[in-house]
């Protein structure tokens, strides 16, 4: 018999029933809530005469409406201008009251994009189910953790039953073999991915990334990855289990304690797919080959390398696929033929649930130190993912890198991703974005947004539109050793 | 939840791959903490030329009229016939909850998005797979022939165009009858509550880490 995969092996160990119908109960581990997509869960337990199953799996934050501004953020809930907006956070501060759920409020160190707080605090651990009411819960998935979106039916339903109706996924590894170019990151490896396979590529799979080079990368480099396995079309994204994840998680809030860490960490290093486990497909990429990834259309499928042109629609595959490129390419007021790099900005965004944690603001600092931000750029911004992400970038001197070449630095949350918020794009501009989602009015009413890395949307700001970050990076590498020959 | 058996309904053809759940509902309308309303703002960035916010009254907006959903002919729609990878994107149960309100109670594609697939059918809505050759067909049909209609018999798991050609679809057991019973599925669930109870307690043996500590 043939081994098992990694997400075999999570789904059997939370397996609580089979039922004759083809579907399965399954435990849920860890559950979490932002202000979006509870509301009229709770409203359904309440109308149903319900209580939550199990307290203390779930967590709580408000992210998306969240104001980022210093000003707006100091007068709490009252500052959110947006009165909708505000009764929506109000709303999920009850809820967590009336139910007993922990939740991180609006000024809270601790509040911050649901994706980066729980595996910052030690909530999000390796062989846990973790669901949210939200489609980027993927993230989880570099703990070695079985961990997907949910609507809100099923925000009620976790919290009522502690479980979901579940069917099992099929089972894909991507495989990325090799070195990483100086410049390029997760980000890049993920849309490089995308663009290979589709954003329906991984519909009704499981992606499990693996190869040397997803082994290389630090937690929040795999978590971009698990992070964008939703834009392939898979719930579910995984990395297996070593000893960057355990270290990742020693000492963390919410992480087991020193009663049970020994035991925890031995239970977590079988969270590796078997050497024989068969897989349903196989997809490899050369980590060597991956550029820096720039998208210039309207799904994260539409991207290209930062040294290619905008495609021409008829070499784009069939007549529905040609309709699609035609339409993104009129929306997003670009030419075929035209060079990447001739793509014009007029904002920046380096944030969201993809690219706002610490490493993430450590590359775009990189880029950013010592130079200024292009006159024609309006607005470049960088929102960390969490109170705590905010404090060390701080402690680290990053602020004052950003501020000094001209980006704003503002308070966490969700921010431009989705525009949930007043941080919007506004009809025609173009913005390069760390976020996930390059959907039509995604980030604010006839806004169009290019997806690209930290270190691209910095080198971005800098040069007022898309440059190649290894450039910008082998200039900088030059200055470091003359400064160093100089000394 | 509502009931589903039997469906004959005006079908609208959106000719368009990868619709997101960002185009089915954008998302200043998700600040809504009710289930209901979400209707008149369905598609809201392409049914509408301006910008819309939410409590607006939709009456006086400027409709565009090149949109499928704003043509006469499509006016009461209920089958919504769609291109691959209907409903990507974001987890927002709005979606489905959007299309419901505006009275769509069946949605036929060659393919869905997993999390809208699976938040489609928890609302009463059916979705309907068929291959890219039917799916065309049915496009040039509904595009050619007005006040083209389906009937939908979902105990038959069977779709009946105009000319009485009659077309087979997949559906699981376990959706299927709970569209047909309108069954609450939590109710369902909690009928297992011993064996969550159960499974609860060995899980806890086994990993007592991932239960904390209560304060």
């Amino acid at each position: 018999m043939a081994g098992q995969t990694l997400y075999d092996k999570l789904w059997s160990r939370h397996l609580v029933k089979e039922r004759d119908d083809g579907t399965a109960l399954i435990y849920i581990d860890r559950h979490l809530l932002h202000e979006v997509t509870s509301p009229q869960a709770f409203e359904g337990l309440r109308l149903a005469g319900r209580k939550p199953w199990r307290l203390d799996t779930n967590l709580a934050t408000p992210d998306h409406n969240v104001p980022t501004t210093l000003k707006e953020r100091a007068e709490g809930n009252a500052g959110i201008v947006d009165p909708v907006s505000r009764i929506q956070v109000e709303t999920l501060d009850d809820n967590c009251t009336s139910f007993g759920i922990e939740e991180f409020r609006i000024n809270d160190a601790r509040q911050g994009i649901v994706h980066v707080v729980g595996p910052e605090q030690g909530a999000t651990q390796p062989g846990m189910t973790v669901v949210c009411g939200d489609s980027h819960t993927a993230t989880h998935g570099a703990f070695g953790a079985l961990a997907h979106g949910i609507g809100t039916s099923e925000v009620e339903h976790v919290l009522a039953t502690q479980c979901l109706i579940q069917q099992k996924m099929k089972n894909m590894q991507v495989r990325v073999e090799g070195e990483l170019g100086l410049g390029v990151t997760a980000k890049d490896i993920v849309l490089a991915v995308i663009g290979k396979i589709g954003t329906a590529g991984g519909t009704g799979y499981a992606i499990e990334f693996a190869g040397s080079a997803i082994r290389e990368l630090s937690m929040e480099g795999r978590m971009t990855i698990c992070n964008m396995a939703i834009e392939a079309g898979a719930r579910v994204g995984l990395v297996a289990v070593d000893e960057t994840t355990v270290e990742y998680l020693r000492r963390r809030p919410f992480a087991p304690s020193e009663e049970y860490w020994d035991a925890a960490v031995a239970d977590w290093r079988e969270l590796v797919s078997d050497g024989d486990a068969d897989f349903d497909k196989v997809v490899e990429l050369d980590a060597a080959a991956i550029e820096p990834q720039v998208t210039w259309g309207t799904s994260p499928e539409m991207v290209a390398g930062v040294g290619a042109q905008v495609p021409e629609p008829a070499a784009a595959g069939d007549e529905t696929v040609q309709k699609g490129v035609s339409r993104a390419l009129e929306y997003m007021g670009l030419h075929s033929g035209q060079q990447i790099t001739d793509i014009r900005l007029d904002k920046v965004f380096i944030g969201s649930c993809t690219n706002s944690r610490i490493e993430d603001l450590r590359e775009a600092a990189k880029v950013a130190k010592g130079r200024k931000v292009a006159d024609t750029i309006q607005l470049a911004m960088v929102v960390p993912g969490s109170g705590l992400v905010k404090r060390q970038a701080e402690e680290e001197g990053l602020d004052k890198i950003f501020l000094e070449a001209g980006f704003e630095w503002r308070e966490p949350g969700c921010s431009m991703c989705l525009a949930m918020n007043a941080d919007k794009l506004g009809a025609g501009e173009h913005c390069a974005s760390t976020s996930n989602r390059n959907f039509e009015g995604r980030q604010g009413f006839g806004g169009r947004t290019h997806l690209v890395s930290p270190a691209m949307a910095a080198a971005a700001a800098i040069a007022g539109h898309f440059v190649d970050v290894r450039d910008f990076s082998a200039e900088r590498a030059a200055n470091d050793d003359s400064q160093v020959q100089e000394a | 939840m509502r009931k589903f058996d039997r469906h004959q309904g005006l079908v609208a053809p959106m000719d368009r791959a990868n619709v997101d759940t960002d185009l089915i509902i954008p998302k200043q309308f998700l600040k809504s903490i009710k289930r209901t309303g979400f209707g008149p703002n369905l598609f809201d960035e392409l049914r509408y030329l301006d910008e819309g916010y939410p409590g607006q009254d939709v009456a006086n907006r400027p409709l565009n009229p090149d949109f499928v959903l704003n043509q006469p002919r499509y006016q009461g729609a209920s089958v919504l016939l769609a291109r691959r990878n209907f409903g990507c994107g974001s987890s927002r149960e709005h979606a489905p909850w959007a299309l419901e309100d505006f009275g769509f109670r069946v949605i036929i594609a060659p393919s869905f998005a997993d999390i809208f697939y699976n938040n489609a059918f928890k609302n009463g809505l059916l979705l309907i797979t068929f291959d890219e050759a039917t799916v065309d067909r049915l496009f040039q049909e509904a595009e050619a022939e007005e006040g083209y209609r389906l009937d939908v018999d979902l105990e038959s798991q069977q779709v009946t165009t105009p000319s009485g050609e009659t077309l087979a679809f997949e559906v699981d057991a376990f959706r299927k009858q709970c569209l047909l019973e309108g069954l609450d599925d939590i109710g369902l669930t909690l009928k297992d509550a011993d064996a969550i109870a159960d499974f609860e307690q060995r899980h806890r043996q086994a990993r007592p880490w991932l239960f904390r500590q209560a304060g």
